[in-house]
């Protein structure tokens, strides 16, 4: 490992941009930016669950309330979510005294809210699609089964619906991945934000950017793969049969 | 399709730059806001030391200035593609830029100074102090340069755009300190908000390998001759009392 | 009635540069798509090699990204050009990269990738039945093109082609990043100089709002239009 780094630090030397002091802000960048992104992801899916089967409810209590949450949040861009999000949060009264000044000080949280927010809404109707579309044969087995529509909803319309979601929900994944971007608006130092610090320091806009582009590049890949592997192993039942 | 996208391309390109230079008019890149020195009324005229002294000058010289809105980050390289010919934008002469830009004599040099709330605990300027504080600075600028290799090890350093973003962080409590052009930070915190801001520790103009020489317009290296006449209208202007009397508009009252 | 303290005038500058940016960006996006779906489509390995290439590398970075490599990136990748000219032949021209082009250009390469799918997908779902009919109507390429594919293609375009445009709508907030006058940045700088966050950004939110529903409505009677003689499908 030692001689990795002086081995690297060698070949660092050459260049004045690429140094090793530069090379850990991108570093510590694709971790801020893997942590925003998978924790939005995670605590927006597991929200989106509930929100999809009240949105397809008959109570318009429960229905509309989660239609306009939907229709705003996919309606207007991410950037003034979280702008909203961000400086809004100042303006609640006496909000530094409390204790939970203590995690939105930091910039890392109130961009976190605003994101899974915003995948939440996203994924609500993803989700909301695949239940509408479940087919009708199936529903009626299950009750043909004995099941009450509880049991349908959780033995039999859920399951179905995730693996018909799979393919829009990666497209989702990818979506909150570039989305995450803008974090560096709100000073937050994730990889957009390192080229972005690389750039002013350097005037080197092609280095800064073309390099962390190809990070971008290889985390998209990454999920591309991850969930063709998933569609592949989940829907294998749809697939066309090949001999 | 490689010919079509080019063409299109280069047609809104054209479009885009319609806006040609004239030979009377002396184009100006300039990064708003930065109160006082540059920065717009709310009907969106701009406003400030440079602005004011910019037009003096080229008055003086003859021509009129138009100028250029340009953020931060891009100001040298639009200078470098003719965007405009000269920056007027609380630029400091440095070595770095020195070797990028051709620059006129500096017209005003004020120190970086450090600002922080009243009662606050940091009471010098130094890594035992600074260690685990949150600090503001614009990025690109050479606070944040000095900032990034003196405490980025042990402090937090948010890097904002605009010297606006960071005082509005820095009043809902999110920064401890902050660091910047001294009469930027006296207008904006010192003077609009009377009483709770102070400066802390010792206003900086060293070492020069970071706070360089001053403020200075800053051309194109092969202009020179225009850099010389904005010298002269310099000399000038400091002569017959133009410049005191637009000083006085924007840092009167002060010692 | 809420005090916009005389930002009023330069917010509805700004959605009009708002609109006028999603407006630009669509027409190179759609022009872009057009081709990208050709190039797929067509039998040239290069072209389709070089399609397939735009559409990954397009779609796998950040819109962010991509508009400050161009604004930035871009101004001096074009002086170089510029500077090589005024050195060697004494010409001095300037080609402006400024915000709004980088802005559009950005925009309309990204958009053209996603594009490209929605009119392949389109392309491929009009009949051949009905391209041989043309042809033995004795219609031109040009012909067949302008009478029966694309406006057969277009119905099956529309729903996709709405759908980006409402992506692409949001995704201009981007260019207030990167120094443009939109209504975005004219209400984060209101904001942050009246310290009222959320009368301006509300505003803008409700605006996006509107113009998203403005253009729900206008594809909706596109739709209509252009399923004429598809009374009974669906």
């Amino acid at each position: 490992m030692t001689a990795f780094m002086t081995w690297l630090e060698n070949q660092l030397a050459e260049n004045s941009i690429f140094t090793l002091q530069t090379l850990s802000y991108y570093g510590d960048g694709l971790t801020t930016t893997v942590q925003l992104v998978f924790l939005s992801l995670v605590i927006g899916l597991i929200a989106a669950v509930p929100l999809a089967i009240g949105r397809g409810s008959k109570h318009g209590w429960i229905k509309w309330p989660i239609f306009v949450y939907t229709y705003v949040f996919r309606g207007t861009p991410l950037l003034i979510q979280l702008y909203l999000i961000y400086y809004g949060v100042v303006f609640v009264d006496g909000i530094q005294e409390t204790w939970l000044w203590v995690i939105l000080e930091k910039p890392f949280v109130p961009a976190l809210i605003a994101f899974t927010l915003n995948t939440a809404a996203y994924t609500t109707e993803i989700f909301r699609g695949a239940i509408k579309s479940t087919s009708k044969g199936e529903i009626e087995a299950a009750r043909a089964y004995g099941m009450s529509p509880r049991q349908t909803m959780r033995r039999i319309i859920i399951p179905s619906a995730f693996r018909r979601a799979l393919p829009a929900y990666g497209n989702e994944v990818i979506f909150m991945l570039h989305a995450s971007a803008i974090a560096s608006v709100v000073t937050i130092m994730d990889l957009t934000g390192a080229a972005r610090f690389v750039y002013a320091r350097y005037y080197a806009p092609f280095e800064a950017f073309l390099f962390v582009a190809a990070i971008y590049l290889c985390l998209t890949f990454t999920i591309l793969y991850f969930f063709r592997y998933l569609e592949k192993k989940l829907l294998a039942h749809l697939q066309p049969q090949t001999s | 399709m490689k010919k079509l996208l080019s063409v299109s391309l280069l047609g809104l390109a054209i479009a885009a730059s319609a806006a040609q230079a004239q030979e009377d008019q002396i184009r100006i890149g300039v990064d708003v806001p930065y109160e006082p020195m540059e920065y717009r009324t709310p009907d969106g005229e701009l406003t400030g030391f440079d602005i004011d002294l910019g037009n003096a000058l080229c008055e003086r010289i003859g021509v009129e200035c138009e100028w250029v809105v340009q953020g931060w980050d891009g100001i040298i390289p639009g200078l470098m593609a003719r965007k405009y010919d000269a920056i007027m934008s609380s630029m400091t002469i440095n070595d770095d830029r020195r070797e990028q830009v051709l620059f006129s004599d500096p017209y005003i040099t004020p120190p970086s100074a450090w600002f922080a709330p009243e009662g606050t605990d940091i009471d010098a300027t130094n890594e035992e102090s600074l260690a685990g504080m949150t600090i503001g600075v614009q990025r690109g600028t050479l606070q944040d340069n000095y900032v990034t290799d003196m405490y980025g090890d042990v402090a937090d350093i948010n890097r904002y755009s605009t010297a606006d973003d960071m005082v509005l962080d820095m009043e809902s409590e999110r920064l401890d300190i902050l660091f910047l052009d001294y009469p930027v930070g006296k207008s904006t915190l010192l003077d609009s908000e009377e009483g709770d801001y102070v400066v802390v520790g010792e206003m900086l103009t060293e070492p020069k390998e970071y706070f360089g020489d001053g403020f200075g317009i800053a051309f194109r290296q092969r202009d020179e001759a225009l850099a010389e006449q904005f010298n002269e209208a310099l000399a000038e202007v400091q002569e017959d009392g133009t410049y005191d009397e637009i000083y006085n508009r924007y840092f009167g009252g002060e010692e | 009635m809420i005090d916009l303290q005389g930002y009023g005038p330069r917010l509805i500058e700004g959605a009009g540069v708002t609109i006028q940016l999603a407006v630009l960006s669509l027409i190179l996006a759609i022009i872009l798509g057009l081709l990208t779906a050709s190039a797929k489509m067509s039998r040239s390995w290069f072209a389709h090699r070089l399609a397939t290439l735009y559409t990954t590398l397009i779609r796998g970075v950040p819109d962010l990204v991509l508009m400050m490599l161009f604004f930035f990136g871009g101004q001096i990748g074009v002086n170089m050009i510029t500077d090589w000219l005024y050195y060697s032949f004494d010409i001095d021209i300037f080609v402006n990269i400024n915000a709004f082009v980088a802005g559009v250009v950005t925009i309309g390469l990204i958009f053209g990738a996603y594009m490209g799918e929605t009119f392949r997908g389109a392309f491929m779902a009009v009949d051949n039945g009905q391209i041989e009919a043309g042809k033995a109507y004795g219609m031109s390429d040009g012909l067949v093109f302008r009478r029966i594919r694309f406006p057969q293609m277009m119905r099956h375009a529309l729903p996709g082609l709405s759908n980006n445009w409402m992506v692409l709508l949001k995704t201009t907030a981007l260019v207030s990043v990167i120094g443009l006058s939109d209504m975005v940045r004219v209400a984060s700088e209101a904001s942050k100089a009246t310290r009222e966050p959320f009368t301006f950004m509300i505003i803008v939110a409700l605006i996006y709002l509107l113009i998203a529903s403005v253009s729900e409505w206008i594809f909706a009677r596109l739709q209509k239009r252009y399923d004429i003689g598809y009374a009974e499908a669906d």
